[in-house]
């Protein structure tokens, strides 16, 4: 079948109120987005509680689907057939040719669901579904009306044109990404920050990025990586300004001064302030973590109060009750597992204690932490002010 | 300042070298199958090429086949002689410390039957030429060694080898992997008794995916691209005219004056090793390490004890210094650190921390100091912050 229109279903966003619009703007603005890097000529329409997109020209089917699959907000695509209204007799003849070559010589169980979006159609809802089932019922003796669970739901919805379809391909669900304000990521190489950023962004959060790198201890190739797995958030949440920041001084400052087994804790105490420095910097409201309680040393529920301490925006931490499996799963469904286990140093990784902390105590590490007031802040600021910043799409 | 000391992964290419790859591509762009005229040009290019390459080995250009680089010329060789001679016997050798290319056709030919010894090496890299004479038996139908080691730059003694082969059996076939010999040593196939040559062009500034199999005319191999019979048959495909054109110009202008630029990559090799033995801890690996006048002309292998060799060749990209960590090193220890190195019993807290410098006729006296210089920075910065 070649379709040519392809019908989005939002869920949530239907019941945000008098904000519908806003909410129903964002979706076709997300939709045109994902379907810029998409091959053919595609307009997307807002019409009566639906949105359609048409295609025209080339493109191809399965590219097209798997693009909106990846936008938030969208909880089903169905590929329809449009035809216009010349008449009922017409409409069941375009009905029994659809389901003949849907289904060519299945055997299976059906129900016409109709709706009427243009009022002054002659034939009511009801009818149409008895006359259009008894239409299909004609035309192919293997077809079976079951009203209560049918396999095969046709729906028909008339409007100025009409729409026939019966297929709904699972959407990505959650919010278009716009409609909630915007977060910053700290994003490192592993598997569990895009995932998070990912969670995130599918409550219709925008996601900004920064990323810590330590040369020549970690190469240009890990930073590579992490664009790549920028790239890969970006597919769902839209463009992301990914902040990277040279730590490689910080950390060894740090190294040098403060207790081993308090380093990578400090370390990420340090990492959480500039992220806030450039969240507040580009209106975040908050950071996003891709933390899961006990995972590691840093991750106890003491080393998490810790780095937490020095934040003043709320950190957003969608894997908190996560297993590690249940982590990659998510990873590898949004293509981003491959990128994550890519075997390169990360700055976490390179000084770490034989044996961390797991069980910092605030107050100790706040007193080892004055030990770097001498050169601290000067460090700091020159990291900031030596971020690059590069525009993911 | 830059200094590239990475010529054993690539070289630049020589201006010379690009203006024929670009007149073949832009203007001589015929496909020397074409019958008409066009086709005629560009088998000109082929045959001038082969006629220069010939020329440094002093052997027939009918026994040079065009391939697609080194990995192409060591998987022909290796694996085309042993299936041309599988009834002939099932044993086949070669050393421990061969290149990736090599190997991986060792453990495929295993995989289909054969048997495979791996001859061992002694500190310096150099294969045990008695381990060597005892391997060989009546079902030995090839043996495979490379002339230079790439990591550690030791050379091997192939003519010896041949000549313990030879005397066994004149009918088994000498492979030599003369990847990083070809261009720094006078080869000569005929007076070696090598059979068979692998070569690649991008090490002596000629374009990738250029490279050459010598093929003495006695030996037989099996071809293992087959099409449409380019290279009488010995190799299908349509001939890259722009690489062996510029293949032909690179290896013509590597064996002019080779012995000057040999004696002054030798003289830096001597320089660098001078500078490296002044900083603490510092040892040579291979040939080199006993005494500098041996071993290839343009490999230093060193290792830098308590600095991780990956860290210091990131630290050194910084600086605009290019060179090669000798292993295979990541944060993911379940990845095998060098075999050479291994092979060579490297002391175990070394095998992370040995990078490799290399040298072309292009290297200066300039680029090793400022290496050097670089070097007494980072090495004692680096060596302050180590993992506990």
């Amino acid at each position: 079948m070649d379709y040519r229109t392809f019908l989005i279903k939002y869920g949530e966003i239907a019941i945000k109120g008098k904000n519908r619009y806003l909410f129903e703007d964002a979706l076709v603005r997300r939709i045109r987005h994902a379907l810029l890097k998409v091959e053919g000529s595609f307009t997307v329409r807002k019409e009566q509680g639906r949105i359609f997109v048409d295609c025209e020209g080339y493109y191809d089917f399965d590219e097209t689907v798997s693009a909106l699959q990846k936008v938030f907000g969208i909880v089903g695509i169905c590929p329809v057939v449009v035809t216009d209204d010349h008449g009922f007799e017409q409409l069941a003849k375009e009905v029994v040719s659809y389901m003949g070559e849907v289904y060519p010589n299945q055997e299976l169980t059906f129900k016409v669901d109709a709706r009427r979006a243009r009022k002054n159609y002659p034939k009511t809802s009801m009818e149409i579904n008895a006359d259009l089932g008894e239409a299909v019922l004609d035309a192919f003796p293997n077809m079976k009306v079951d009203v209560h669970h049918p396999q095969v739901m046709l729906s028909v919805e008339i409007r100025e044109r009409i729409y026939i379809y019966s297929t709904i391909l699972p959407g990505a669900g959650g919010m278009p990404v716009g409609t909630n304000g915007k977060a910053m990521l700290l994003l490192s190489g592993g598997i569990d920050s895009p995932v998070a950023g990912y969670m995130i962004a599918k409550r219709g959060v925008e996601i900004d990025a920064v990323y810590f790198h330590a040369p020549p201890y970690t190469s240009d190739r890990a930073k590579q990586k992490v664009v790549d797995l920028a790239k890969i958030v970006a597919q769902y949440s839209g463009p992301i300004r990914l902040h990277v920041v040279n730590f490689t001084d910080i950390q060894l400052y740090i190294y040098e001064k403060c207790p081993h087994e308090e380093l990578t804790i400090i370390m990420r105490r340090y990492m959480m302030r500039i992220a806030e420095h450039f969240a507040q910097e580009n209106n975040c409201l908050g950071l996003i973590t891709g933390e899961s309680i006990g995972q590691v040393a840093s991750q106890t529920m003491q080393s998490l109060a810790a780095t937490n301490d020095v934040c003043t925006l709320p950190v957003y931490r969608p894997l908190i009750g996560f297993d590690k499996q249940e982590i990659v799963d998510v990873s590898v469904k949004i293509d981003a597992y491959e990128t994550s286990i890519l075997p390169f140093e990360d700055c976490c990784t390179i000084f770490v204690a034989k044996h961390p902390v797991t069980k910092p105590n605030l107050n100790v590490i706040r007193r080892s932490e004055e030990k770097l007031s001498e050169k601290i802040d000067e460090l700091v600021k020159t990291a900031i002010e030596t971020t690059e910043v590069v525009t993911v799409e | 300042m830059e200094a590239y000391l990475d010529n054993s992964a690539t070289t630049p290419c020589l201006e010379e070298v690009k203006e024929i790859v670009v007149r073949t591509m832009m203007e001589d762009y015929g496909n020397p199958s074409s019958k008409h005229r066009k086709g005629m040009q560009a088998e000109n290019y082929l045959r001038e090429s082969r006629e220069k390459i010939a020329k440094t080995l002093k052997v027939q250009e009918k026994e040079i086949f065009f391939t697609s680089g080194g990995t192409e010329s060591d998987n022909w060789a290796v694996i085309g002689a042993a299936m041309a001679a599988r009834r002939a016997g099932n044993h086949v050798i070669t050393t421990a410390v061969e290149h990736a290319a090599i190997l991986q056709c060792f453990a495929f030919l295993e995989e289909q039957g054969f048997r495979v010894t791996y001859l061992p090496v002694d500190h310096s890299g150099r294969v045990d030429l008695e381990a060597l004479k005892e391997a060989l038996c009546e079902d030995t139908i090839l043996v495979s060694m490379m002339y230079v080691n790439n990591e550690i730059g030791t050379v091997e003694p192939v003519a010896e080898a041949s000549a313990i082969v030879k005397q066994y059996d004149p009918r088994i076939v000498f492979h030599v992997d003369a990847i990083q010999a070809y261009g720094k040593f006078r080869i000569l196939p005929k007076k070696q008794g090598i059979d068979l040559l692998s070569v690649s062009g991008h090490k002596i500034h000629g374009p990738k995916g250029s490279g050459f199999l010598y093929v003495s005319e006695k030996v037989r191999i099996l071809p293992l691209i087959l099409g449409g019979g380019q290279q009488k048959g010995m190799r299908s495909g349509t001939d890259n005219v722009p690489g062996a054109a510029g293949l032909g110009v690179a290896a013509e202008l590597a064996y002019t004056k080779l012995e000057e630029k040999t004696a002054q990559m030798q003289k830096l090799k001597e320089r660098l090793i001078a500078g490296l033995l002044q900083m603490e801890d510092v040892t040579i690996q291979g040939e080199a390490g006993i005494d500098p006048a041996l071993g290839a002309p343009h490999i230093v292998s060193a290792s830098f004890r308590n600095v991780r060799s990956e860290v210091l060749l990131h630290a050194l990209e910084d600086k605009g210094v290019y060179i090669s960590s000798g292993s295979a090193c990541s944060s993911n220890k379940k990845i095998p650190v060098s075999g050479v190195l291994k092979e060579i019993h490297v002391e175990k807290a070394l095998l992370e921390s040995t990078v490799r410098f290399s040298f072309s006729a292009l290297t200066t006296e300039e680029e090793i100091d400022y290496c050097l210089e670089q070097l007494a920075q980072i090495v004692p910065m680096l060596r302050r912050f180590t993992r506990h």
